[in-house]
């Protein structure tokens, strides 16, 4: 057997070139046969998802557009949206948003001035751009309040919109301009002007004058705000290597998380009572389920929290310690910061689960709140026996959508922006 | 020169400045307890309330809807029933949601167009919006509104009839006992079949085809079991006014466990969808580069890694279904917390007999997170 020399490769005899990939075709028809009908089974499974989705479209837009009588939500529309709060003290509450679009405004115009500077977002793009990025990301918000807009019958709402609209631009253009620590100062703003509004709306009415959306929404703002110190503290003590904290921390984490919240508020409307002492006067209603609200959800804020602190490195601490920190500041210059800034995605979610469990505190107590004007709505003389809670509870469904869906896609943007997970 | 072993004063002794904080800590806690259990001691005494679970002997006086329980009976045994009722929302729910979601997930992942964004617009959809309202959307606008009436049945084949006074589906006959003990012999057969195949493909490196075998023998099985036992099958029929044969579901309770399973499966498939996109891509790639066809690569390699990571979340999930289930209570589904409710109202003390439900309701979470965990233990890399 005699050895051959392998070919040897010169410049006369190179290897081919690759050939280049053959570009996919784009075409209308071409993106139907790659998205519908990639093969039969595709095309089986296309045609028959197709007919029951075509029939479900239909009978829904059948039942939007044509058989559906939404007279009584236009009727209703101020009862849906702030219950029986006085007409003449709207005002206040077209303040109170314009405050908080004002504020959400300049953080977005910090966080935006932020990524400027550190080079991954365009400082300037053209406006067309920048009102259709807006679009892409507050749809449901816009469409929504276009959709309350046009149900409307009086000029005062548009005013307020506009208002908001206009607080939430200033905001935005005077956010740019912030110097660079400010978000923190933002921050305790947001929970400085909650205590203010809250205090501002409650001026004309009490409690009992609220209800509605602005409701749900006071009630689930008002648990995650004061659940948070709570919260922090358990997850601390969860974290904690003194024994007994952790056993006090644990046992009232895994108390809470493991009773359902529609339990603990009727526990709360009927059995709260008995727990105040004979000269304490017992508390209101509102006042009771925001206890409630801020017992149960500070167990899982604890939850998230510790998850925040187990994902910091091991080092932050070391190096606080080495530099001779004592425990409290280590803990609460070095490792919360980072922590929190770490689960606020997780956080924003929990405001979300707490926005949608307000609800059962209207079932449990009765107030007045969005769910339950819809039971007034149809005992109401012009609507009564006419079965119309067809139409009621999707409406309400639907402003809880905006809300949450709105919350929750701004939650996911904040995720990549913060880049937590890719770090 | 002060030596090393001479220990620092006592108030700044790192160990006893931990114990005492400690102490101080659980002092304010006992204190509190003690304070809020003496209050209600006290309220008690002054408006001559039973503090203690001797309400659980007394005759309820309230009857429980859609079952045999008398009102003469005590306490304890409508508790029972409303136990029955919620297990039952709870297992089924949970199956149901369970198969629903992975279906969805998996949806939410196809190349086909229309099934992934009609997927994507139902969870999208559900997940953002209360429960509470789908509860009681679907019970007062939907079964009682919607469906027909008796006479107008929707009637699936043998399996199902629906109308506005709930329906009825397909069940056995004969008594539980025997069916347990069926449904043992199948399941116990069905993984004695799989021990055996996987044995066969370990020894001869030929494919397991486990579903190929256990599926006929699984039935022939059961059919001869079911028929040796004495089981009978019941199928619900029509007739005329009314329904007959088949296991009835109240309206309340078709309400409450479809609200429950729309609402949870929609959670579910967004936890699959994330854990199969959580699967390397070199898994999938691997399984194309072995020439798996699209159900093989899905089913031998990407969903069983992809499991692994979902189990726990949805185990959570399964704990909220359990919890959620009291929300059945508001459309007066008699579960366990309707029950609590109905007997609070007839005289019966509210603290104690919540602090009973809150305890029932602890033990049911203990025990699921318990399966759960048992389940995750299964799937876990075995590391070293």
């Amino acid at each position: 057997m005699t050895l051959t020399n392998p070919p040897v490769l010169t410049d006369v005899n190179p290897v081919p070139p690759p050939e280049p990939l053959a570009e996919p075709a784009s075409g209308p028809l071409d993106w139907l046969r790659r998205n519908l009908f990639r093969s039969p089974a595709d095309a089986v499974v296309t045609v028959v998802s197709g007919a029951v989705v075509g029939y479900i479209l239909y009978r829904l837009g059948r039942y939007v557009l044509v058989t559906g009588r939404w007279e009584i939500v236009r009727a209703n529309l101020k009862l849906f949206m702030v219950g029986r709060y006085p007409t003449d003290e709207l005002w206040r509450i077209a303040v109170v948003l314009a405050a908080v679009g004002l504020l959400a405004g300049l953080i977005a115009g910090f966080i935006h001035q932020r990524h400027v500077v550190a080079g991954t977002e365009p400082a300037r793009q053209p406006l067309g751009r920048r009102l259709l990025t807006v679009f892409a990301r507050l749809w449901p918000l816009i469409l929504g309040t276009a959709l309350l807009l046009s149900l409307t019958s009086t000029i005062g709402p548009t005013v307020m919109v506009t208002a908001v609209v206009v607080a939430a631009v200033v905001g935005r253009l005077l956010g740019v301009r912030l110097p660079k620590g400010s978000l923190a100062l933002l921050v305790l703003a947001g929970v400085f002007g909650f205590g203010v509004a809250v205090w501002f709306l409650t001026r004309p009415v009490g409690w009992d004058g609220w209800g509605g959306m602005m409701l749900n929404v006071f009630l689930a703002v008002a648990g995650i705000t004061l659940c948070f110190p709570l919260g922090v503290l358990l997850a601390l003590g969860r974290r904690s290597k003194l024994p007994l904290v952790r056993a006090v921390s644990v046992g009232y984490i895994e108390l809470f998380r493991g009773v359902p919240l529609y339990v603990l508020l009727l526990l709360g409307f009927l059995a709260l009572g008995f727990f105040i002492p004979t000269w304490l006067e017992a508390p209101g209603l509102v006042v009771r389920a925001v206890v409630v609200f801020t017992l149960f959800t500070a167990a899982y804020v604890a939850e998230i929290v510790r998850g925040g602190l187990q994902s910091l490195p091991k080092g932050q601490t070391e190096a606080a310690q080495a530099l001779g920190l004592s425990t409290v500041r280590t803990t609460f210059l070095i490792v919360l910061p980072q922590a929190l800034r770490n689960v606020i995605p997780a956080l924003v979610g929990q405001f979300i689960s707490l926005f949608k469990d307000t609800v059962l505190a209207a079932a449990a107590m009765g107030f007045l709140d969005a769910s339950n004007v819809s039971g007034l709505a149809n005992a109401q003389d012009a609507f009564r026996g006419q079965r119309l809670a067809a139409e009621t509870l999707p409406f309400v469904m639907l402003l809880f959508w905006i809300g949450c869906i709105t919350m929750s896609r701004e939650s996911q943007r904040l995720e990549r922006k913060l880049g937590v997970g890719t770090r | 020169m002060a030596t090393t072993s001479r220990r620092p004063p006592l108030w700044r002794d790192v160990r006893v400045l931990a114990w005492a904080f400690q102490l101080a800590v659980v002092g304010v806690v006992v204190v509190v307890v003690f304070w809020l259990l003496d209050n209600f001691r006290v309220n008690s005494a002054r408006l001559n309330i039973p503090t203690d679970l001797s309400f659980l002997d007394q005759p309820a006086g309230f009857p429980v809807p859609s079952s045999d329980f008398r009102q003469t009976q005590p306490v304890s045994d409508a508790l029972i029933e409303g136990l029955q009722n919620t297990l039952r929302l709870v297992v089924f729910g949970v199956a149901a949601a369970t198969v629903l979601g992975i279906l969805l997930g998996v949806a939410r992942l196809s190349r086909n167009f229309l099934v992934r964004n009609a997927s994507r617009a139902y969870v999208e959809f559900i997940r953002n919006v209360p429960l509470f309202i789908l509860l009681i959307l679907m019970y007062t606008a939907i079964v009682l509104n919607a469906f027909p009436v008796p006479r107008d049945s929707w009637t699936i084949g043998p399996i199902a009839v629906l109308n506005v006074r709930g329906g009825s589906v397909f069940w056995f006959d004969g008594g539980n006992w025997r069916f347990v003990a069926v449904a043992v012999l199948v399941l116990l057969t069905l993984w004695l079949v799989a021990r055996w195949r996987r044995r066969v493909a370990d020894r001869t490196g030929r494919p397991a085809r486990t579903a190929l075998y256990a599926l006929p023998i699984g039935a022939a099985v059961l059919v001869v079991a079911w028929v040796v036992v004495g089981l009978g099958g019941s199928a619900p029929a029509l007739d005329g006014n009314r329904v007959t044969g088949g296991i009835t579901m109240t309206p309340e309770y078709f309400a409450a466990f479809a609200a429950l399973v729309i609402y949870t499966s929609s959670h579910v498939a967004e936890i699959v969808r994330g854990s199969i996109q959580a699967v390397p891509k070199g898994q999938g790639e691997a399984a194309d580069a072995l020439a798996l066809s699209g159900f093989q690569r899905l089913w031998f390699v990407v969903l069983p890694q992809a499991m692994r990571i979902a189990v726990p979340p949805i185990g959570n999930q399964y704990l909220n279904l359990a919890k959620n289930s009291s929300l059945a209570a508001a459309i007066s589904f008699p579960e366990l917390t309707k029950v609590t409710q109905l007997t609070v109202a007839n005289r019966s003390p509210a603290v104690p007999a919540f602090a009973l439900l809150l305890a029932i309701y602890l033990v049911i979470s203990l025990i699921l997170s318990l399966i759960v965990n048992l389940g995750n233990r299964r799937l876990a890399i075995v590391e070293r």
